[in-house]
């Protein structure tokens, strides 16, 4: 239990570049590229974890020593989310035009329709 | 490289950054520990600006510059997107097509749950720092809601919703006035970014400082952004064919 | 409580695995919204809604749209091209 956090996220990290090389169509590398990413998010909420402590909202009866979970990496992560949604897009966008000029929108064909 | 090959060699890496993975997370603190010193530390900061949502503390107020970064990334990729996706110049773009079966209770699904999205969105948002939530998750809610529209009726009736062109203005409009924001920090002698509304009771409406006003700036921002990221390709979908194609 | 946290992290991981997997860039939307929606319960079991609520809105809806409409449009680009081209040249 200790490190399956860890493991987790080394796990989607390794899947999701496996699955970028293994792809035949654009659009499926943008997404093994997503899922990559996610990897990264459960690997900052796993470092910010802790047992039996609330989530960083403090309500009326709480004080400044109740037991919260490490706010700051949940803002690194939400900002790494919204960045990648919108990085996700522009790749997308880029895909449609790759296609629209070559033709095909499989990695192993752009390669040799050049010039 | 042949694609077996490809695989071989990605194969060979991977293993080798398992290890260099495994190797660095066995020595890490444990997962579930109660040693957080940057947790210690936000806290106490969040609190002292009266702010009981201490993300929102953090992305608005004490690292708001990150959200600054994270606002001009939106922008600009916004803009590269609806650049790309613009018809070239052997494209046309035809009219969007209307009718279509859309069942009934489709229709009333979407209608009615459209104003309980708005409402919600608009609540998470300018409730952003005193329960979770922020100018993201509501900004993000917000355009989901919008595109109800679509899912359970029709793109005529979407495009009907939302006119682009105030889209962009409004999006351009969040931006700036996050940056106003935070030069007025700025000229009020306080630093950038800094707080220069005061921090009211704790719990409050109208408290903790700028971080409502960075909140609905970011939150009509990111609508905006999303609404017409998705507009052009929508476009780019259902409506831009090249010059001369027959109509489908 | 920390067992029902390793079953999440054990089925993002089997979910995120398979949506790397998934042949055919249409169906990994789908899957990419599912893996979306665990990633979600993970993040709330993880004291995180902030992270939550704006992977929820994100990840279910606007980037499977996104990859929807892309996947579409290049169809029909290809299915276009085909059509054009097998008169123009021979087969691979």
């Amino acid at each position: 239990m200790t490190y399956l956090a860890y493991a987790v996220a080394g796990w989607l990290f390794l899947a999701g570049s496996l699955g970028i090389a293994r792809s035949r169509h654009l659009v499926q590398a943008i997404v093994a590229l997503s899922i990559a990413q996610s990897g990264t998010y459960v690997l900052l909420l796993g470092v910010g974890f802790q047992r039996h402590a609330a989530a960083p909202v403090f309500t009326a009866d709480m004080t400044i020593r109740s037991a919260v979970v490490d706010p700051v990496v949940q803002a690194m992560t939400l900002t790494d989310i919204v960045v990648s949604a919108t990085i996700t897009a522009l790749l997308a966008a880029l895909a449609v035009q790759a296609a629209k000029l070559h033709g095909t929108a499989d990695p192993d064909d752009l390669r040799t329709l050049q010039g | 490289m042949s694609r077996g090959v490809r695989m071989a060699v990605c194969a060979v890496g991977a293993l080798g950054v398992a290890v260099l993975l495994a190797a660095a997370f066995t020595r890490m603190p444990a997962f579930g520990g109660a040693h957080h010193p940057y947790r210690d530390a936000a806290v106490g900061a969040a609190v002292r600006h009266a702010t009981p949502n201490v993300v929102s503390s953090l992305n608005f107020d004490q690292r708001g510059l990150d959200t600054l970064v994270e606002e001009m990334i939106l922008v600009a990729c916004v803009l590269a997107s609806v650049a790309l996706l613009r018809p070239a110049h052997h494209e046309s773009e035809r009219p969007a097509r209307t009718g279509g079966r859309v069942l009934p209770a489709s229709r009333l699904v979407g209608y009615v749950l459209l104003p309980v999205t708005l409402a919600l969105g608009l609540d998470v948002v300018l409730h952003g720092h005193l329960t979770p939530g922020g100018g993201f998750q509501g900004g993000v809610i917000l355009a989901t809601g919008l595109h109800l529209v679509y899912v359970t009726g029709d793109y005529a009736a979407l495009r009907r919703l939302r006119p682009v062109a105030w889209y962009a203005y409004g999006e351009a409009a969040g931006a700036g006035a996050f940056l106003l924001l935070a030069l007025a920090g700025l000229v009020s002698a306080r630093g950038f970014m800094a707080d220069i509304l005061p921090p009211g009771r704790f719990g409050a409406l109208f408290s903790a400082g700028t971080v409502l006003p960075f909140s609905a700036a970011t939150g009509c921002a990111v609508v905006c952004g999303m609404v017409v990221l998705l507009a052009a390709f929508f476009r780019q979908e259902l409506q831009i064919t090249e010059t001369g194609e027959a109509d489908r | 409580m920390m067992w029902i946290i390793g079953v999440t992290l054990v089925l993002v991981a089997a979910v995120g695995t398979v949506v790397a997997l998934t042949p055919g860039p249409e169906r990994q939307a789908v899957t990419l919204s599912l893996y979306a929606l665990v990633l979600t319960l993970l993040f709330f079991e993880l004291s995180a809604p902030d992270v939550a609520l704006s992977q929820l809105g994100i990840g279910t809806a606007v980037v499977p749209l996104i990859v929807m409409l892309a996947v579409r449009k290049i169809a029909r680009m290809r299915a276009r091209t085909g059509a054009g081209d097998r008169e123009r040249r021979a087969p691979r």
